[in-house]
């Protein structure tokens, strides 16, 4: 099951492992399959894996296009 | 991010998409690759206020518990249930699976063997380490998502040397069965609803070729029910425009190149195989296995088993129908009868992301189809 909802990194250690926060719960990650993550970076995590990090511009570029359909729907 | 469930958003998108598709003079359907798409869809009753709007939505084959065939199940039970000191480590909805064996879940163990439910194909390769007098497999089933945790096990494993860890692959390639319902032809897809977390490893390219080739277009769509109407929304501009292509609607989580890092462990520990999914049959270079030099990590290897392809079917399921869009759930005589969440019949029943399981859930049931 694809968990859909992003984790926060809250703590790495030099072999890659650490921890997330998932909606409150602290859950142990394994973080080698992604290059650069910091503590504070949103991830998604799968099978104990980070699989791949949020990107803020791009998610704010999302929700500024749903904003304006939505401007555009009751003009 | 409260713009991804606003109702405000949702009924201007909803507006949106029945313009579009009430200048069209064909009917739109459009296939939803992932299992947790279709649980989104269902979830928040978008299934038929799109069809209000123009769109059929059709489940596609995104659930990895559904399209592996019976016989990958029945070689796990016929393991631990025959083989003394032998755990068999295995994703738990896989444990729920029926079989002509039963499943893993009723199965009895032989003496000090035993079934253990893992989250994380590290948590098999820990199980093996702490219990070195113990033989661990593990029941290692997953679209690409879930395809690089495994293989990076699998090679931490044979740095490690740990000789009691062994892996019963089940790994299936996402592109390659979307070209099988399209050389099928029987479907009439009109366009694809990618899976998020499928793309987030592979990127784009890999895509290529279904705007290209068949010239059917598609988004990759995020999980939230206004992404999924605003990547609906961008499929049926490329159809109105006649430019099918790829639109990445879940750009903050997906990128175009994918995850560099777990496409190298991939290519490193993997090579293609063909593959025969539940429902859509034997596929060209659909699966992937381990390489021959990490053959002491293959359980077919290491127990020599021997698969014999469709023996597993359970006449009356009709989940391969539903997995190739043929069918909705409703339609097959079982559903709510025979099969239902607490007693399935069939795999598209058991998991999370099934469609018959979400059909369930969400009251579906009623209609005949």
């Amino acid at each position: 099951m694809c968990l859909a909802i992003p984790a926060k990194v809250i703590q790495i250690d030099a072999a890659g492992s650490g921890k997330v926060d998932y909606l409150g719960t602290k859950v142990k990650v394994d973080f080698s399959l992604l290059d650069n993550v910091r503590t504070g970076d949103w991830v998604i995590v799968h099978a104990g894996f980070a699989i791949t990090k949020l990107d803020e511009e791009e998610a704010q570029e999302t929700l500024a296009l749903l904003r304006e359909i939505a401007q555009a729907q009751g003009e | 991010m409260k713009e991804l469930r606003d109702g405000s958003i949702t009924r201007a998108l909803l507006g949106k998409i029945g313009r579009k598709t009430s200048g069209l003079d064909r009917p739109v359907r459009i296939m939803e690759v992932c299992g947790t798409h279709t649980m989104t869809i269902h979830r928040y009753g978008l299934k038929s206020l799109l069809e209000e709007a123009g769109v059929d939505m059709v489940s596609g084959p995104g659930c990895p518990v559904c399209i592996t065939p019976n016989e990958l199940h029945e070689a796990c039970i016929d393991l631990v249930t025959k083989r003394r000191n032998f755990v068999l480590a295995s994703f738990g909805d896989m444990t729920r699976v029926p079989t002509g064996k039963g499943s893993l879940q009723s199965a009895v163990p032989a003496p000090s063997s035993r079934v253990k439910i893992v989250y994380s194909p590290e948590e098999a390769l820990a199980l093996a380490e702490g219990n070195p007098a113990q033989e661990v497999v593990f029941f290692g089933v997953g679209f690409e998502t879930t395809i690089p945790a495994i293989a990076l096990t699998v090679k931490r494993a044979a740095e490690k040397r740990v000789p009691n860890f062994s892996v019963l692959t089940a790994l299936w390639l996402i592109p390659p069965a979307l070209r099988a319902i399209l050389e099928a032809g029987e479907t009439a897809v009109s366009g694809f609803l990618y899976p998020g977390h499928v793309s987030a490893i592979i990127g784009l390219e890999p895509y290529r070729f279904i705007s290209e080739e068949y010239g059917v277009p598609g988004a990759v769509a995020g999980f939230e029910p206004n992404d999924i109407l605003l990547a609906i929304s961008a499929v049926l501009d490329q159809i109105t425009e006649g430019r099918p292509g790829i639109y990445l609607e879940y750009g903050r989580v997906v990128t175009p190149r994918g995850n560099p890092v777990a496409q190298a462990v991939m290519e490193e520990m993997l090579e293609p195989r063909d593959a025969l999914w539940r429902g859509l049959g034997r596929i060209p270079r659909s699966g992937l296995g381990l390489k021959d030099k990490y053959c002491t990590y293959d359980a077919r290897t290491k127990y020599s088993l021997s698969l014999k392809e469709g023996s597993g079917d359970l006449p009356g399921c009709r989940c391969g129908e539903v997995l190739r869009g043929l069918i909705s759930p409703p339609q097959c005589p079982l559903f709510g009868k025979k099969c239902g969440p607490d007693s399935p019949f069939g795999p598209c029943m058991v998991s999370f992301e099934g469609a018959c399981f979400i059909y369930h859930k969400y009251g579906r049931g009623k209609e005949s189809g």
